[in-house]
């Protein structure tokens, strides 16, 4: 299990990372979101040691996390970088060994995965001639090719043919089912809502939601309302209890505060027309996010 | 540890393997075995070479006998034959190129010859200063004899001077030792000098290479940016001492090929052969303290480039610390004992050249040497140390670079707060 208890990091006078507390347990995939610069990488780095904390703790099964255990943690940078002009193998080989890995179980490892993503040609292929998306598929290999207990994720999917995407998304969760703990990063919401259970979303290095999602939206209170008819749906934009309106063709979307306001709406609709839908949405991490990290923007 | 000899294996057979490393080698070696030859090169293409045909016109009538005899004309490569004709004759067989040149001899208002030489082409070298001095040792001959000197005398007055030296302060080094020194000095000098001007910037590039090509985050990662940077100072130095070994073994073996010519002589002039064993003990020293220093400088300044382009721009300053050193050093060859040369023995960045130097020139007292090598062991466990603050710092900062305002950005990355 990974605990952050209290971490803040200061460079100078700018607080990049704010009293942050985590916990992440085995066979978990946790969704650390945030901003550009909001700190989620200086959080990472923190993790890896790359750099040290201004305060707080962060211990990996009770214990300070340092090179001993670096064979256990696997990290898939958000700035992608292989050696450009060494063949994927040479490349796994020398990463693999530098967590602590025998030459002879890499090169065993490699082919599984390899084989796995359809790429078994490109063992002897320099990197600098693959495309980005197979360069990625070699990166997030070099990342996991050592079975860490600990697999740190930065944009892992940036970049990748929805095909691609799939194919990383099964092996991410087959990770975690073998009880690997995932720390994941991303700006496509949609994925995380897919595969995190848990969220956390930084604001200037400081969190401001953190919990279960199923949680977390449940008591974000406001709800989506989606309204399709024959009739103009003008009204509504000023309507006692709606923060949001947006036209659509033949309706409009709508954010509500609860959802006794759209009970509200509902009779309100009684007489005006067909009604082709009316649907009570939970609200979607994007819409979750865009308020909390928009806000304070403002 | 394992991981540490990853890294240099690494570091080492990445380089190694490379096309540009085996290119230069290779190259190198092509031109060090050359010029072992060269004395047999030069052979090769003037062999066919026969001496020079000169005729000669006596109008004197005394001289042409002295020129056929031995004695006069020996060894200088040209062959002089008296010619029955007219000068005019004489010279149009030079034009037609039967023969290479005419002397015309006359003899002086003081009974001394005196010469005309024609050739088709007159050049500064060619045979008109072998002819030149052949007509002056005649002038000394016919000279001295006329003045009733015989040759016995006359070689007495030739023979050298006998000049004897000796010196009277024991503790400097006699004129013949400090000879053998200066050839193994100045090897060291030329050896250290390149040393750290190629592979210093081999480090420096190499640590560029991989932060611009991002790999660095992952590398750092797996294990300690100390041990990182240490393996690949260990990789360089071990290829380094590939490129060292092959160089000097394929010279050894040319220069031993051409033993009858070159070979001696070669080690004779550098003095190499008979040195006090233990200057070859130092040389190995200072050059590690040497390369060391100077390779812990060029891992920190590549770590704060973000593009392969900055590096040379970056390492200037530590390119211009070793080409001073290798000035000073040089002056030093000449005057070993001026101050400069003694102040500038104990400045860390200095001291592998010049101190050897003056352990090479000079009988200086051990303490002096163990004062210098102790002030070098402090400055590069300092220096190691700083590095790695920067080099911690230094590869996690992107952005513009290349300039010394970075370091302070690189420490204050690799501190707490």
């Amino acid at each position: 299990m990974l605990k952050l208890s209290n971490v803040t990091k200061r460079f100078g006078n700018h607080t990049a990372v704010n009293n942050l507390s985590l916990e992440i347990p085995e066979r978990e995939m946790f969704g650390f979101l945030g901003g550009n610069g909001a700190g989620k990488t200086t959080t990472f780095r923190m993790i890896l040691g790359l750099l040290d904390k201004t305060s707080g703790d962060i211990t990996w099964d009770g214990g300070p996390i340092s090179y001993n255990e670096s064979h256990l943690i696997g990290y898939l940078p958000e700035e992608r970088g292989l050696y450009p002009k060494l063949t994927v193998k040479e490349q796994i080989i020398y990463l693999g060994r530098l967590r602590g890995m025998k030459k002879q179980e890499v090169l065993k490892k490699l082919d599984e995965w390899l084989e796995r993503f359809k790429v078994p040609e490109y063992l002897d292929k320099k990197v600098q001639e693959l495309s980005k998306g197979n360069q990625q598929k070699i990166q997030f290999i070099s990342a996991v090719i050592h079975e860490p207990k600990l697999l740190i994720l930065d944009e892992p999917f940036s970049g990748l043919d929805p095909v691609n995407v799939e194919m990383l998304k099964n092996a991410v969760k087959d990770l975690k089912n073998q009880g690997t703990s995932i720390v994941f990063s991303s700006h496509q919401m949609e994925h995380v809502e897919e595969m995190c259970q848990h969220i956390c979303i930084l604001q200037k290095g400081t969190p401001v939601v953190h919990g279960s999602l199923r949680e977390i939206k449940h008591s974000f209170g406001k709800k989506n309302l989606d309204i399709r008819g024959d009739f103009s749906t003008e009204f509504l934009k000023n309507y006692q209890g709606v923060a949001s309106y947006k036209e659509l063709p033949d309706g409009c979307a709508l954010q509500i505060e609860d959802e006794q306001i759209a009970q509200d709406i509902f009779s309100e609709l009684q007489g005006k027309g067909f009604v082709r839908k009316f649907e009570i949405e939970e609200p979607s991490l994007n819409d979750i996010f865009i308020e909390k990290v928009g806000a304070s923007y403002e | 540890m394992n991981k540490f000899w990853t890294i240099v294996g690494h570091t080492y057979l990445s380089r190694v393997k490379s096309k540009s490393f085996i290119i230069t080698t290779a190259i190198t070696l092509a031109i060090i075995i050359g010029f072992a030859n060269i004395s047999s090169i030069i052979d090769m293409f003037s062999g066919d070479e026969e001496s020079d045909q000169v005729l000669v016109i006596d109008e004197s009538g005394i001289y042409g006998d002295y020129l056929q005899g031995e004695g006069i004309s020996e060894g200088a490569g040209i062959a002089f034959e008296n010619f029955e004709g007219t000068e005019e004759e004489a010279k149009d067989a030079v034009s037609a190129e039967e023969y290479d040149g005419l002397l015309v001899i006359a003899a002086d208002e003081n009974n001394l010859p005196e010469g005309d030489y024609y050739a088709n082409r007159i050049s500064e070298t060619g045979e008109q200063v072998e002819i030149e001095q052949i007509l002056q040792q005649l002038k000394v001959v016919v000279g001295t004899q006329e003045a009733g000197i015989d040759q016995q005398t006359l070689d007495m007055i030739y023979a050298p001077v006998s000049l004897q030296t000796e010196q009277l302060d024991d503790s400097a080094r006699t004129a013949e030792e400090m000879n053998q020194s200066r050839g193994l000095v100045y090897v060291m000098l030329f050896v250290l000098y390149m040393t750290v001007l190629l592979y210093g910037q081999m480090i420096a590039t190499d640590v560029a290479t991989e932060k611009s090509s991002r790999v660095m985050e992952l590398l750092i990662s797996s294990a300690p940016p100390m041990m990182h940077m240490f393996g690949k100072i260990v990789g360089i130095a071990l290829l380094g001492l590939t490129q060292m070994i092959i160089l000097l073994g394929g010279g050894y073996f040319a220069i031993q090929a051409n033993q009858d010519s070159a070979a001696g002589e070669f080690f004779e002039v550098m003095g190499i052969m008979d040195n006090d064993p233990v200057i070859y003990i130092y040389a190995i020293v200072f050059f590690l303290l040497g390369y060391f220093l100077y390779a812990t400088l060029a891992a920190m300044l590549g770590s704060l480039v973000s593009r392969i382009e900055d590096v040379n721009q970056l390492i200037m300053p530590m390119t211009m610390l070793i080409v001073i050193a290798f000035v000073i050093a040089m002056t030093g060859l000449g005057m070993p004992e001026s101050t400069l040369i003694t102040v500038t023995s104990y400045i860390p960045f200095f001291t592998p050249m010049i101190m050897f130097l003056r352990i090479g020139m000079l009988n200086i007292p051990f303490w002096e040497i163990g004062l210098s090598i102790g002030i070098m062991i402090v400055t590069i466990a300092l220096f190691a140390a700083l590095a790695a603050r920067v080099y911690k710092g230094g590869v996690l900062m992107y952005g513009k670079s290349g300039s010394l305002k970075d370091f302070k950005r690189a420490i204050n990355l690799s501190k707490k707060e």
